[in-house]
Formats: C-alpha cells, sequence, structure tokens
C-alpha cells in the first residue's frame, strides 16, 4: 500500500482541475503510488479571503470527481476567516466527499481562533493538517513553526493533528512535537536529506509518521526516497508508506460509508 | 551508470547514515553505480586543504574501481594553485570541486577566471557546488546562501576551453539561465537538487539533454532520491542512458583533451 497525504492541484500542467489531477495521478502511477490526499486550488493563495476559500475548495472538488477511487481531498479553511471556514467544513465533508482540512499559513496555529475550526473538523472524524517550517531565514508572518503546532496539540490532547513538513528542518520539528502523542508528522515538502525517517522512528515511532511528497512542486521520487532508503523494518516502512494514513482516515470513511 | 555527486567524509553539523566510505561504496554498489566523482565534506570549512584532498585520494584509492576523487580548492586560501597542480600531478585527480560560496568568492572574482584557466591547462573538470541545503534549514550561525549565478554565462564564455559542471543546482536555475547556459558548449549540470514532478525531462528541456548528468548527492540525500527521479520522468532508454553515463562520459573526453587536440 502506497498512500501520499500531501499533494496539490498548483504547481503542474492543465487549464482545468480535471487536467491537472489527470496529469498528477499519471506521475503518481509511474511511482506506484496508489492514493493522494490533495487540498488547496490554484494559484496558490498564502492569506486567501472566504471568497477564495471557497473557489479553491471547488477546485479539489472538481478535480477528484473522476478520481474517487484514487484520491481523497481536504478542505483548504483559515483561522482569519472562521465563520467561512465552518461552513466549507460543513459543505465540503459533512455534506460533501472531503475527508479533512489543510491549514497553511495565513495565521499561526498556536492563536485560539484556530481551535473552533479544529473542533468541529474533529466532531466530523476529519483529518486535520498544519503546515508547519522553522526557517532559519524567517518565517512568513502568519506561518506556524512545530512549536505552535505544539501549543495547538497541548490545547487538543485528544484530537490527532498532523504537523505538515514536519517542520521543515525536521531536527527541530521532531523536538518540537515529540512529547505530544496526538501529534503525527508528515515527511513531504523538504530536501530529501538522509536521516528524517530514522530520527523520527527513533523519537515518535513509525506509528506517527506519514509519507507525502507535496507533488507536484516536490518530485514523487524525491520524498519517497525518504521512506525507501530508510534503515528501519518492513512493519515501520508500511505504517509510514500507508497504514497509519488508512488508520487515521478510517474513521471518517465509515462515517461516508466509503471504507 | 557514473554519478558525478558523492561526498566523502563527515558533513560538519550531521551525521548521515552513509557518511563512512565502506558503507557509501557498498550501497553504491548496491544501486548499481559504476562509479562515483567524490568530493570531501572536509573541503567546505578545513584550511589544511592539501591534507584534505590526501586523505580524499588515499580513501578513493581503496575503491579504485568505483570512486574517482574531485579534489577541493579553496580560492580564499594562500597558494590555490598549488593545491590544483598537486591535484593532478601528485593525486592524478580528473576534477575539482569548487564551494564559492563557502570561501567567500563570486564566480565573477578574477581569482576564479585564473582557476578556470589553470584548470584547463591541467585537464581537470570544474565542478562548481551551487549549494550544500537548503536555506530554511542551515545552521543560524552559519548561514550560506547559494551561488550566485548572475555572470557565470559571461565568465565561461570567455574560458571554452574549460568543462564546468553544476551540482545542486536545481532551486537557482531559471528556464532563462538555463537557455543562456545551453548556448555555451562546456557547461553542465546534475539534477540532484532538481525538484517538480517529472523535474529531469523538464531541465532536460529546459537546458540540454547531452549535458545532464546523474548526480546523487550521497550520502547527503540517499541514493535512491535521483534514481527515483529518472523513473518519474517519462525518459525512454536512449535518455536514460545518456543522463547516468555517456552524458558523463563525454565530458571527461572532453576534459581529458590536450589543447588543440
Ligand atoms: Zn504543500
Amino acid at each position: 500500500m502506497l498512500w501520499d497525504l500531501h499533494c496539490h492541484l498548483s504547481g503542474i500542467d492543465g487549464d482545468t482541475p480535471d487536467l491537472r489531477m489527470a496529469n498528477l495521478i499519471r506521475f503518481a502511477d509511474r511511482m506506484g503510488i496508489e492514493r493522494v490526499v490533495v487540498f488547496m486550488g490554484y494559484p496558490f493563495a498564502t492569506d486567501p479571503t472566504a471568497e477564495e476559500l471557497r473557489v479553491q475548495n471547488d477546485q479539489v472538488l472538481q478535480a477528484l470527481s473522476h478520481w474517487h477511487d484514487r484520491a481523497f481531498g481536504f478542505a483548504y479553511v483559515s483561522p482569519k476567516h472562521v465563520d467561512a471556514s465552518l461552513a466549507e467544513i460543513d459543505r465540503c465533508i459533512r455534506n460533501g466527499p472531503l475527508v479533512g482540512i489543510k491549514l497553511w499559513v495565513a495565521g499561526h496555529c498556536s492563536d485560539t481562533a484556530v481551535d473552533a475550526i479544529v473542533q468541529r473538523c474533529a466532531e466530523l472524524q476529519g483529518v486535520i493538517f498544519q503546515h508547519t517550517w522553522n526557517k532559519a531565514n524567517g518565517n512568513l508572518p502568519g506561518e506556524s513553526t512545530a512549536e505552535d503546532m505544539a501549543v495547538l496539540a497541548a490545547r487538543h490532547p485528544a484530537t490527532p493533528l498532523i504537523c505538515g513538513h514536519t517542520g521543515g528542518d525536521w531536527e527541530l520539528g521532531i523536538r518540537a512535537i515529540r512529547a505530544h502523542l496526538n501529534v503525527s508528522i508528515d515527511l513531504g515538502g523538504s530536501d530529501p536529506t538522509a536521516g528524517i525517517v530514522e530520527m523520527a522512528v527513533r523519537e515518535l515511532g513509525a506509528e506517527r509518521i506519514i509519507f507525502g511528497s507535496d507533488a507536484p512542486g516536490r518530485s514523487f521520487a524525491s520524498q519517497l526516497a525518504k521512506v525507501n532508503s530508510a534503515d528501519i523494518s518492513s512493519e515501520s516502512r508500511s505504517l509510514i508508506l500507508g497504514g497509519n494514513l488508512k488508520r487515521l482516515l478510517l474513521p471518517i470513511l465509515r462515517a461516508k460509508g466509503i471504507a | 551508470m557514473i554519478d558525478t555527486n558523492v561526498y566523502l567524509s563527515h558533513w560538519p553539523f550531521r551525521r548521515l547514515p552513509l557518511d563512512e566510505t565502506d558503507a557509501l561504496v557498498a550501497k553504491l554498489r548496491a544501486a548499481g553505480i559504476a562509479q562515483a566523482w567524490a568530493g570531501s565534506f572536509d573541503g567546505l570549512l578545513h584550511k589544511d586543504v592539501t591534507a584534505v584532498n590526501a586523505r580524499l585520494a588515499d580513501e578513493c584509492a581503496r575503491h579504485a574501481d568505483l570512486l574517482l576523487p574531485f579534489g577541493a580548492i579553496n580560492l580564499a586560501l594562500p597558494d590555490w594553485q598549488g593545491d590544483v597542480r598537486r591535484c593532478r600531478e601528485s593525486h592524478g585527480m580528473h576534477g575539482i570541486r569548487l564551494h564559492p560560496n563557502y570561501h567567500g568568492y563570486r564566480l565573477d572574482d578574477p581569482r576564479f577566471g585564473e582557476l578556470l584557466t589553470l584548470a584547463g591547462q591541467h585537464r581537470l573538470i570544474v565542478q562548481v557546488v551551487v549549494r550544500m541545503e537548503d536555506d530554511r534549514t542551515q545552521h543560524p550561525l552559519v548561514r550560506v546562501p547559494g551561488v550566485d549565478l548572475t555572470n557565470l554565462a559571461n565568465v565561461l564564455a570567455a574560458q571554452p576551453q574549460v568543462q564546468v559542471q553544476l551540482l545542486n543546482s536545481g532551486r537557482d536555475v531559471t528556464p532563462t539561465l538555463l537557455r543562456e547556459l545551453a548556448e555555451l558548449p562546456n557547461v553542465w549540470l546534475d539534477f540532484a537538487m532538481t525538484e517538480g514532478v517529472g523535474g529531469v525531462a523538464q531541465l532536460a528541456g529546459d537546458f540540454h539533454m547531452d549535458r545532464v548528468l546523474l548526480g546523487t548527492y550521497a550520502p547527503f540525500f540517499p541514493v535512491e532520491s535521483s534514481l527515483l527521479k529518472l523513473d518519474e520522468s517519462e525518459l525512454g532508454h536512449t535518455l536514460r542512458d545518456r543522463f547516468t553515463r555517456k552524458n558523463a562520459e563525454q565530458l571527461t573526453r572532453l576534459a581529458g583533451k590536450k589543447p588543440g587536440q
């Protein structure tokens, strides 16, 4: 089983969501990736308006419409627009096919403005993915670090959360969230520096590590290499490459009658 | 296959899973690499580069059927010219590897021009490493930006007798720069840091099919990263063979020619 937690529609050729999705799947097929999770539309919007959230989620809904056997989608939401985000969760997850949310860089996840969004998604058993990066050259104004993720995790200790990019600087990110057992990490979207998966298995255990690529901006290949090359057990590898993501998705898939 | 981008010794900021030569060699062989061009991580920060290169040559000699040493040259050090000469004459090297950003000079620096001339005379391939890691993940006290490639095309156009390969240039080359560089006969690239789905085919299209070379940047990156990129792009057998072997052989041939040959 090879499932990818982290893909986008921006950064690949195609005039429509359908064409972009078909292109993405073409490359996923070449890498043996069976299922992809897609979130956010195009062009990338770092601080989207309520209307932009709707448009981007519509693009994802359209992209998924022919690929329900290969792809899942998360709704793009923002703590800058809590009411609109709650409405998007209802529209796309409760009443639609999406199975989680993506929080990006509009506002820090340590801010309590995120709480209502996290709670609503958790009630629906949706997966919660928060981008994090610890950048040596400075974060965007609203961009969360892995330490921000730890603050959010402490406020919601019973809610599974995903720390996107493992904080980018993974030696910091793994440390920042390791005490918070409700947090899993996304391996995608950083250079394939050797040793990331070994450190993560050592500090978090394989059950808290999820393969994601951040394709098409990243290569499926470079990101997959992080896991394929790691000196870990085959049981750990299969958890990371799909088992853990499936386990996180199962409650909402069951609730939707999909599983 | 020929891997044009590997390193021996230890990355200063992290132990890497394969940073002992025997382990790296075993991995490269298992992956089907028949020849690997090896620099030394010690070349980044050590001042006694002469000793760095002697150790590199010794280490490669223990696996002479696989590893070719590419000596470090630091243009900020006194008598770097002596190191160039020793790389060729004492160690019989085929090339040298430069880290301009770690050594504090730009590519329009006259010393770089002098180095190119000298390398041409010694028939050495010149590898310029554009970056070692993502700016965003660097040690807070050792933040080294990627090499500024602004004037590279002009500098290299003036020295057509020397063959220059950029390593780890993926995130630093724009399609415009690639088209400029493609016009020159003596510029080559690896794809260790080329990203995006289908990135290798994209790079070859933007640059030049005959001058793209396999580089894994092992052990900093896993060998699998660049090899899987070859599968991700839709390359026929012919192109794959060029990128993984033929182009590197051609670069070696061109660099080894005597002037006027
Ligand atoms: Zn992403």
